[in-house]
């Protein structure tokens, strides 16, 4: 009898975890991911300044267009910055135009989502609607003429980013509320009084969470990604802030001239960070949901999706009909 | 189906209407003046005030946004505030470059893509299934305006195979087309191998391998076509990345199509252009995406019977 001990429940982060780290590819992701972050915080410490001038700016005019050398590993740019010294502390600028986008689109696309889902009828034609007009854009053009309205400054690109990126939270949340809120669980807490906020709170969104937190992964990267577009057309941050879409566009002036290497290494630099974030959401998916398989939706999955869809498209034109 | 079809082209209409009406906001929170940006900043106030006359400009908000689209209706977007033409012309003289080299790279994303991606399903866990899966991983990091940079260093500076700008003969095209596609041809290669997978694994594909069917024509006839569906989904959403990859490439490559142009018309303030432009790639992404779904409906008979 004293051998029957109740088994342990384990937490669901701990069983998602378990999952990832059986994942060697994600593991990679995570690393490069964490290396990013150390960058990012040791940013004063691996390129520092030389109390005029950050190490980001730090000029040096007769030094200028070097190619990579033992001094300067990456190379130097026009204005004779050290390239690499500049990539690390352009590290700083990505993660935090990354984290702030995500949460902001996420909080707001989650809302609406979830509130479209679960109260249907009006509300959820209404935002579906102006989700579909966001939709219309394509992002990186709703992008630029967002930040072209706002002008340059790290805020507004946050805010231009952000905005393309509130459709797939909101798409995501609702197909799954739509899916849970007939679910007997979320009719017995309703039928011992709980309201309707509670319901979304404590009942549907956790079991909503998966997708978003993939997506939230996946669109870290895409606002890495679309944030360094933007300033490579000169629509992000003002100089000499150190962005690595930024050091692209400098690099496309002298490029022709033969000067790789102002090319070749912010680029690079994007290109690791997305790549480290796509292997670790690709991880995390298999992680958190074993039935969908890396690489895209399932076709079950998919083939609900259309048929979700195609039925929200015959109601929505139904209305616009009776009108 | 006809009646389906005309149901979502009259669905665009809000959705249109929707976007002209954030592009006419963003124009009206947007700090400065456009007559300052006709004139120049030395105009006398008389010139400035007859301007404001002639562009509208003190009339109230919703005044102003019902002329914008009844006046888009007619395809009149005004004239360019920076060369004085019709933003029209302009913007349907640059147009068929852009959807020329948004087009190719679709054509080049789904040549690269689909066969790759039933090679890889096919050859599961092979050697030639982790490298392109890695690849496919790697090229969907990579920021196409880069990959168009260094592809412009390596190919068009250094080996001098491809020019490095322009737009025209065939070597032109390639490099473009190679930057804007490479990604999408990444997404949809990971798309069509885990789409065959699921294919490959399901009742049919055993039942057809049982009755003793060649295993080309299993692959091919069988699982390709159940595996294409989603396939062209994540095609036709890629296009409009596509198209907006196309703004950035056509900078890099000096390609004049309709991307370079309001890249520049942004920087100049050149606000009707900027507006006629987004306005135009809207509607011809949200058509290819009708296009899509109506493609569906000759992919897939389950999908033909629902759309009443």
């Amino acid at each position: 009898m004293e051998n029957q001990k109740p088994k342990k429940k384990r937490s669901q982060f701990l069983e998602v975890w378990r999952r990832f780290k059986r994942n060697p590819i994600a593991l990679v992701g995570m690393g490069i991911i964490i290396l990013q972050i150390l960058l990012a915080v040791f940013a004063d410490v691996i390129a520092p300044g030389d109390g005029w001038s950050p190490g980001f700016n730090m000029q040096d005019w007769g030094n200028s267009r070097q190619f990579p050398s033992a001094e300067n590993w990456f190379g130097t740019d026009h204005l004779g910055r050290d390239v690499f010294n500049r990539i690390v502390h352009g590290s700083r600028i990505s993660l935090q135009v990354g984290a702030v986008v995500v949460s902001i689109s996420m909080i707001i696309g989650v809302t609406l989502g979830a509130v479209a889902g679960f109260f249907g009828g009006v509300a959820d034609n209404i935002i579906m609607r102006i989700i579909d007009i966001i939709l219309a854009v394509p992002n990186i053009l709703l992008a630029i003429a967002i930040s072209a309205a706002l002008g340059p400054s790290l805020v507004n690109v946050m805010i231009a980013v952000g905005v393309g990126a509130i459709p797939a939270y909101a798409r995501q949340v609702r197909a799954q509320v739509v899916s849970l809120r007939e679910q007997e669980f979320v009719e017995a807490a309703r039928s011992i009084g709980a309201s309707n906020f509670r319901l979304i709170r404590r009942h549907i969104m956790p079991n909503a969470m998966s997708p978003i937190i993939i997506e939230a992964t996946m669109g870290f990267a895409t606002a890495i990604a679309v944030a360094a577009a933007l300033s490579f057309i000169g629509l992000g941050l003002e100089p000499p802030t150190p962005e690595w879409g930024a050091m692209l566009s400098d690099g496309r002036r002298y490029m022709l001239a033969g000067y790789w290497h102002m090319t070749l290494f912010p680029g690079l630099a994007i290109a690791f960070v997305i790549f480290g974030i796509n292997m670790m959401g690709d991880g995390l998916r298999d992680a958190l949901d074993p039935k969908l398989r890396s690489g895209g939706m399932s076709k079950g999955r998919f083939e609900k999706l259309r048929r979700a869809q195609i039925a929200l498209t015959n109601k929505g034109a139904d209305t616009n009909v009776k009108k | 189906m006809h009646k389906y079809i005309l149901r979502r082209l009259l669905m665009m209409i809000p959705v249109l209407i929707g976007v002209m009406f954030i592009i006419f906001v963003l124009d009206y929170i947007r700090p400065g003046c456009p007559s300052r940006v006709i004139l120049g900043e030395a105009a006398s106030p008389e010139a400035i005030a007859r301007v404001r006359e002639e562009l509208r400009l003190d009339d109230p908000f919703l005044i102003r946004f019902g002329s914008f689209v009844g006046n888009a209706l007619t395809l009149d977007f005004g004239r360019s505030w920076q060369t004085n033409r019709p933003v029209f012309q302009e913007i349907f003289a640059r147009f068929p470059n852009t959807m020329q080299l948004a087009g190719m790279s679709v054509i080049f994303a789904l040549l690269m893509g689909v066969p790759l991606g039933i090679l890889s399903a096919t050859k599961q866990y092979s050697i030639f299934d982790i490298i392109a899966n890695f690849t496919g991983l790697l090229a969907a990091a990579i920021p196409n305006f880069w990959l168009g940079m260094m592809m412009v260093i390596l190919f068009g500076v250094n080996l001098r195979i491809f020019p490095t700008s322009g737009w025209g003969t065939p070597m032109h095209w390639v490099m473009p087309v190679v930057a804007i596609g490479a990604s999408s041809a990444a997404i949809i290669m990971r798309m069509t191998r885990s789409s065959m997978l699921e294919c490959i694994r399901s009742d049919y594909i055993r039942t057809a391998r049982a009755k003793g069917q060649k295993e080309s024509v299993v692959i091919f006839k069988h699982a390709l076509r159940n595996a294409l569906i989603p396939v062209t989904t994540v095609a036709g959403l890629t296009f409009g990345a596509l198209l907006g990859g196309a703004v950035l490439t056509e900078t890099i490559f000096a390609i004049p199509g309709l991307g370079r142009f309001m890249v520049e018309a942004i920087s100049q303030m050149d606000q009707p252009l900027v507006q006629g432009g987004v306005l135009l790639i809207a509607i011809s992404f949200s058509l290819v995406n009708l296009l899509v779904d109506i493609l569906y409906a000759f992919i897939d008979p389950r999908i033909r019977s629902q759309y009443r």
